[in-house]
């Protein structure tokens, strides 16, 4: 199976937290591929695509942050009418919950977080669809 | 009670300080006498000490006696300090301790007439009497604030509507159905009834309310004022805490010149909390008490962690008995929230039954309106932040719930950053 490490960060709805984050990896020169900010009324959730998870959750713990890791499947989806709403039927008929699901900028490539991550991914490769491994990810991406 | 006798009791309030003193001091060496030989924390602290049953021979002599402690009710609960056998203990009642464990104080029939003399004397200062219809709105239970107010009014002859707290639109309703002219409850939950009368387009003018007799938490000056300003009744203030026997220990007169003291069922000292040192009359300092009266569990010089003064000289309402300055200040990180007793432990400990979340939290005390709030805010883990909205709103519900179960209130939980 092929996923992609995603990092996932508690933030409290506070300014500068965001900057905070992306100027701590900026500066120890972690390139940031992609990331989407899910917030309520008291918290925030930012989640990003980076090359080396690992290494950027260390960074980003030692500055203060919490952080996990969480693994998503970047599915490459074509632009073209009705394929995104293949994908989610091939996950809805395997009762597969999407917790969640964002883009990267340019290029069509969808990242799932779905409630059974391995399931998904053989019933998307099954039918037809490319799912990225990360070393395929950021190749494609540079 | 007939009125001449309801006479003679608001007359303890005017005797002479000598006559005062001389029943002061029977009554100490008495209790002295009754808690030694029959409660065995007091006897040994006494022997560490070198004194005995016998070491009263004047009033002073009260400073050599030890403290008791909320921490002492804690590690003796439950019955460990009663000094009458069981079968003489007539009522049960309980406050909410540091750790979980409530503090339960037990009442002799006599504990429960002398509790009701002092709620009687209180509410007669206040003029309530015969005639009266008084809406209890402290809450009935272990609370000491619904039973104390309810004995005491019951006993004057006054008429006595248990609405116990809560349901604000109901206790308007029957405010000014029912004609009641006196109300008790926290001086928070009457300014809330103020906000939510004005709401349903009551007017308190049109109601025969005259009286508030409002204790149960530290409130200040400017709040009495609003409340007065708002409601156009009089907002009297009266003191107690359960550990001494519950509501009416101390009463406010016309006067306003601090909260007269039933000095001859609670002896009233004000000591440095440093070094546990008897501070003249007219020293700030924390108020300690004895109950002269109270036998199923009396209480010898017992720390309340309240700060107040002895206010010096005599009242211009004539009462000889002494003063204390009015409380709006503890020496203990114990908060007073809508009348319930909330200790930052209680949280702590709330915190620490739920696997993951480490005990590190801010409370926050907001008025929202003219209720307080809580809020606690809780350091997140990586462990319990999984990486979902959902996974956060769960473990927020499951913290809200365990603090509730333990202090009874509902607080906002809020996430933050460690």
């Amino acid at each position: 199976m092929e996923t992609v490490k995603q990092l996932s960060l508690f933030l409290e709805n506070k300014p500068g937290n965001v900057y905070g984050i992306c100027s701590t990896l900026g500066e120890a020169g972690v390139n940031i591929y992609t990331l989407t900010l899910a917030d309520t009324a008291q918290f925030g959730i930012l989640r990003m695509i980076v090359e080396d998870s690992e290494a950027a959750k260390a960074l980003l713990e030692k500055a203060g942050y919490v952080v996990n890791i969480a693994d998503v499947l970047a599915v490459r989806i074509d632009n073209q009418p009705g394929r995104l709403a293949q994908v989610a039927d091939i996950l809805n008929k395997e009762e597969i919950n999407v917790e969640y699901v964002y883009a990267f900028a340019n290029r069509h490539i969808f990242l799932y977080r779905v409630s059974d991550t391995e399931k998904a991914y053989s019933k998307l490769v099954s039918n037809g669809f490319c799912v990225l491994s990360s070393q395929e990810l950021f190749n494609t991406n540079k | 009670m007939e009125r001449s006798a309801l006479q003679a009791l608001a007359q303890k309030d005017f005797m002479s300080r000598d006559e005062l003193e001389s029943i002061q001091l029977k009554r100490l060496k008495n209790i002295v006498s009754h808690a030694y030989k029959n409660q065995a924390l007091f006897r040994s602290r006494m022997q560490e000490k070198g004194l005995d049953d016998t070491c009263i021979k004047e009033l002073k002599d009260i400073q050599k006696l030890p403290f008791f402690k909320k921490v002492d009710l804690r590690d003796t609960y439950p019955f460990g300090l009663l000094c009458v056998p069981m079968e003489n203990i007539i009522r049960l009642q309980a406050s909410s301790g540091t750790t979980g464990s409530p503090i339960v104080i037990a009442y002799t029939k006599e504990d429960v007439a002398c509790w009701q003399e002092a709620t009687m004397r209180a509410l007669m200062i206040a003029g309530i009497g015969s005639g009266d219809i008084l809406q209890n709105a402290y809450g009935y239970g272990l609370f000491t604030g619904g039973m104390g107010l309810h004995y005491g009014a019951e006993g004057l002859g006054v008429t006595v509507l248990p609405i116990s707290s809560g349901n604000t639109e109901r206790q308007i309703k029957l405010m000014s159905d029912f004609g009641v002219t006196a109300i008790s409850c926290t001086p928070s939950y009457f300014l809330h009834i103020i906000e939510k009368a004005k709401q349903l387009g009551y007017d308190f003018k049109k109601m025969k309310l005259r009286h508030g007799i409002f204790g149960a938490e530290p409130w200040t000056n400017e709040m009495r004022q609003r409340i007065e300003q708002e409601s156009g009744i009089k907002a009297w203030d009266i003191y107690g805490l359960t550990e001494i026997s519950g509501p009416g220990v101390a009463m406010d007169c016309p006067a306003r010149t601090g909260l007269h003291m039933f000095e001859d069922l609670f002896y009233p000292e004000v000591i440095d909390p440093e070094t546990g040192e008897a501070l003249p009359d007219g020293t700030e300092g924390e108020l300690v008490i004895t109950t002269l009266n109270k036998f199923g569990m009396p209480m010898i010089r017992y720390r309340t962690r309240d700060i107040s003064v002895i206010v010096k000289g005599t009242c211009e309402c004539g009462r000889t008995i002494r003063r204390i300055k009015r409380i709006d200040h503890r020496n203990d990180d114990m908060l007073i929230i809508r009348g319930v007793n909330v200790f930052p432990s209680q949280i702590e400990a709330a915190l620490l039954t739920i696997p993951g979340v480490q005990p590190h939290y801010h409370i926050i005390v907001r008025r929202h309106g003219d209720l307080d709030t809580l809020e606690v805010q809780v350091e997140l883990s990586a462990e319990l932040f999984g990486d979902t909205i959902r996974s956060i709103e769960v473990i927020q519900k499951k913290i809200g719930n365990a603090i509730k179960s333990i202090i009874g209130l509902a607080v906002t939980v809020t996430p933050v950053e460690p």
